[in-house]
């Protein structure tokens, strides 16, 4: 006997505007509408809404609201619906418990908790709209020896850069976790906006290779669709050891979800399960990490930057070391509240820390061992906002890669269930009827705009602190102040309190 | 092309030459312990006399090395095509994550042998150990075929521990009637008559094109034979939360 879990919302149809056209059944993939002929109007099972508001963003009369459920158990401030709902359904199943997204539960969200600095009166602010303001950042080790030849000039000893032009890329998320028109979208925008995305373990199809210039390719313990034109043919390669939104395990793709497109790009049999182990097994050492990395610089001749991507955990600072000593060119570090297809609910929310922590204290330990030259920093796991992308900078950020916030720029309304590829929105999905809704035409487009808009409030905020290259505001946390912030948190953050 | 090394040789030195030349025949002398020798290499053949170091001929996309001497760990890792030949002994991880291509060994080999190798279209990888292998061979194996061969004279058993764990795809030959070790329960073991199995005496007939081993002789004997018994393992571990 399975419980019974009520619907956790409530779909709500305004009889008065319902004009009975049915777009919200046809839109429905998870069939919560339908029209029923003897009551002659439509009706809805609640119990199917996973609330992602497909059917009201369509709906032609805006007839429909998604309302939370009234229905509640007896009240209990230790046990919630939420923590009674799931001992329910593992009872039910014997299930792990799947979910999606990054972690939602309120955990304290340290960048709504500090404030940025402005000019007054001496060192004035500055004008962008008026003068120049350089948001460029490149990415890569700045540690290089100035060599000279016999007749004194300068030996080009650089090693590779990644240039954007606005700190800002779009983070790892593989095809078969989204669509194809999904990275079409993240691809296209990429290369207009002039920085870069991300494969994420899923290879690279064949139909993208033209946006190689703007790709970074991924290699993660699975290795799928990782060969030597993959990696030849990328801007950059990110060794992906961990994931903010489930530190410390692996990936599964089910076999379900492998479709003969997303086979033929991971380069793995249809309909087998995509196993990514939690740990690369060649990997156990940072000397461990270090063939890896040259493995995959030898494989393309030195021309490539490597990230190494880790999430947040307790002593990411130390791990960070090790990083930026193993010859990795970048570090990339996901916080506790970074986006996934699919975690472990367990996981998804008790492992980790905020990317605030992280960052502020992986900045630190470089700088105080004097090897933050040696890499550059990517900060990951849930950046909201332009205002968020200037304080992780501020906290020892080079750039900030964003995947939730892209993800929503194509319709995203986080309901949280791309693990059943059902996705309304064309997004976490591979059923060519859904995957067709996402006009990648238009998708690119909004993640222009939402990635040009952040830029220019970026170069508000710079303008207004006074600094017109990003690269000066780099680790500059004179210009943060914590709000409602304990002497330990602004400690870990390095900042002072506002007002002091 | 003959590349002379000795041990003040740094690998990027060795590595850059075999990548620039045109020449496509190259013997490397006194390799002592340079890694990545022949990465991402294809269309090449490399002859080493030595002892090659870590990740040799990683994401090998074609082409031949031979080692005339011991491999060390990560040996054709993510290696796509072609085909090393190691008339010694090989390291840990051997053919890590490989999809594609042979690694032939002489000898025995390390720690997690084949783990995660995975077959695709055409492409379906080959690991023939002569010998013996380490703990956890097979460990996720997706696809392609492993044959252990047992053709080593100390007194350890052909496999250790934890062969097959978490196998999902592919199929391991192991030239014993009884296996020395138990194997986990979502791999199911059968024991044939090598002969009688056309992909095993193809691979051996070939194997032994290499190596002074009798392949008739290493066929006419029992082999077991491990299968997994389903391509979707974890299917049943979630419940949508």
């Amino acid at each position: 006997m399975d419980t019974f879990i009520p619907a956790e919302y409530e779909v709500v149809r305004n009889p008065d505007l319902c004009i009975g056209c049915r777009v919200c059944e046809r839109q429905c993939a998870n069939g919560v509408h339908k029209y029923d002929k003897d009551l002659g109007k439509m009706i809805a099972d609640s119990n199917k809404c996973v609330n992602c508001h497909r059917c009201v963003c369509l709906c032609p009369t805006h007839a429909l609201k998604i309302v939370k459920s009234d229905d509640t158990y007896r009240l209990n401030a230790n046990w919630s619906m939420q923590a009674m709902n799931e001992v329910y359904r593992q009872a039910n199943t014997g299930g792990v418990l799947l979910s999606s997204m990054g972690n939602p539960n309120d955990y304290p969200v340290y960048f709504n908790k500090i404030l940025v600095n402005a000019s007054q009166v001496t060192n004035p602010p500055i004008d962008p709209l008026r003068e120049p303001m350089e948001t460029v950042v490149y990415l890569g080790k700045k540690d290089v020896e100035i060599k000279r030849d016999i007749q004194g000039k300068l030996v080009d000893t650089m090693t590779p850069q990644l240039k954007l032009t606005t700190p800002i890329m779009f983070s790892a998320m593989s095809y078969g976790s989204i669509s194809y028109n999904a990275h079409a979208s993240l691809a296209r925008a990429a290369e207009e906006l002039g920085i870069y995305y991300n494969t994420g373990e899923g290879g690279l199809h064949k139909d993208f290779y033209k946006y190689s210039k703007n790709t970074i390719v991924q290699v993660a313990s699975g290795r799928f669709g990782v060969h030597e034109e993959y990696l030849n043919t990328a801007a950059a390669i990110e060794i992906k050891m961990g994931q903010g939104a489930k530190p410390g395990i692996g990936g599964h793709l089910p076999g379900a979800k492998i479709s003969e497109d997303v086979s033929r790009t991971r380069m793995i049999p249809q309909g087998v399960d995509a196993i990514s182990p939690a740990p690369h097994h060649d990997i156990y050492s940072i000397e461990d990490l270090r063939q890896l990395i040259y493995s995959i610089k030898e494989a393309t001749a030195y021309k490539k930057p490597v990230i190494v991507k880790v999430a947040a955990v307790h002593n990411v600072a130390a791990i960070a070391s090790g990083i930026a000593r193993s010859g990795a060119d970048i570090i990339a570090v996901d916080g506790f509240r970074g986006g996934t297809g699919a975690a472990p609910t367990r996981i998804r929310d008790n492992v980790g820390i905020p990317i605030e922590l992280a960052l502020a204290q992986v900045d630190q330990r470089l700088r105080e061992e004097g090897i933050r030259d040696n890499v550059s920093i990517l900060a990951a796991g849930s950046i909201h906002s332009s205002a968020d992308v200037v304080k992780a900078i501020a906290l020892g950020a080079d750039a900030c890669y964003i995947g939730t916030s892209a993800l929503m720029a194509l319709g995203c309304h986080l309901c949280r269930s791309c693990q059943t590829g059902n996705c309304n929105w064309g997004i976490a999905t591979q059923k060519p009827e859904l995957v067709k809704r996402l006009n990648p035409d238009i998708g690119y487009k909004r993640l222009v705009n939402m990635v040009r808009a952040w830029t220019h409030e970026i170069q508000e905020m710079m303008g207004g602190m006074g600094i017109n290259s990003i690269e000066a505001l780099k680790g500059n946390r004179l210009m943060l102040r914590g709000i409602g912030l304990n002497e330990t948190e602004l400690r870990v953050l390095g900042i002072k309190h506002a007002g002091e | 092309m003959v590349i002379n090394t000795d041990s003040e040789t740094h690998f990027t030195q060795i590595n850059s030459q075999v990548r620039n030349t045109l020449e496509k025949e190259i013997e490397i002398n006194g390799c002592i312990g340079q890694r990545y020798i022949g990465t991402g290499l294809s269309g090449k053949k490399l002859k080493i006399n030595g002892l090659p170091g870590n990740a040799l001929g990683a994401y090998l996309n074609g082409g031949e090395i031979t080692v005339y001497g011991n491999a060390q760990d990560a040996t054709g890792d993510t290696m796509n095509s072609g085909a090393i030949i190691i008339h010694g002994n090989a390291g840990d991880t051997t053919g890590y994550a490989m999809r594609g291509g042979k690694i032939y060994i002489r000898g025995n080999s390390g720690y997690r042998t084949g783990i995660h190798m995975k077959e695709y279209g055409e492409h379906k990888p080959i690991i023939v150990i002569g010998g013996r292998v380490g703990s956890f061979l097979g460990e996720y194996q997706a696809g392609g075929v492993i044959v252990v061969l047992g053709q080593h004279e100390d007194d350890m058993p052909i496999i250790n521990n934890f062969c097959g764990t978490g196998m999902h795809g592919g199929v391991i030959y192991i030239r014993c009637k009884k296996l020395p070790k138990v194997i986990p329960d979502q791999v199911s073991a059968t024991v044939v008559k090598g002969s009688s199995v056309k992909e095993l005496s193809d691979i051996v007939n070939d194997y032994c094109t290499y190596f002074n081993y009798d392949a008739q002789e290493l066929l006419n004997a029992d082999f077991t034979v491990l299968k997994p018994n389903s391509s979707n393992p974890y299917k049943q571990m979630y419940t949508a939360n």
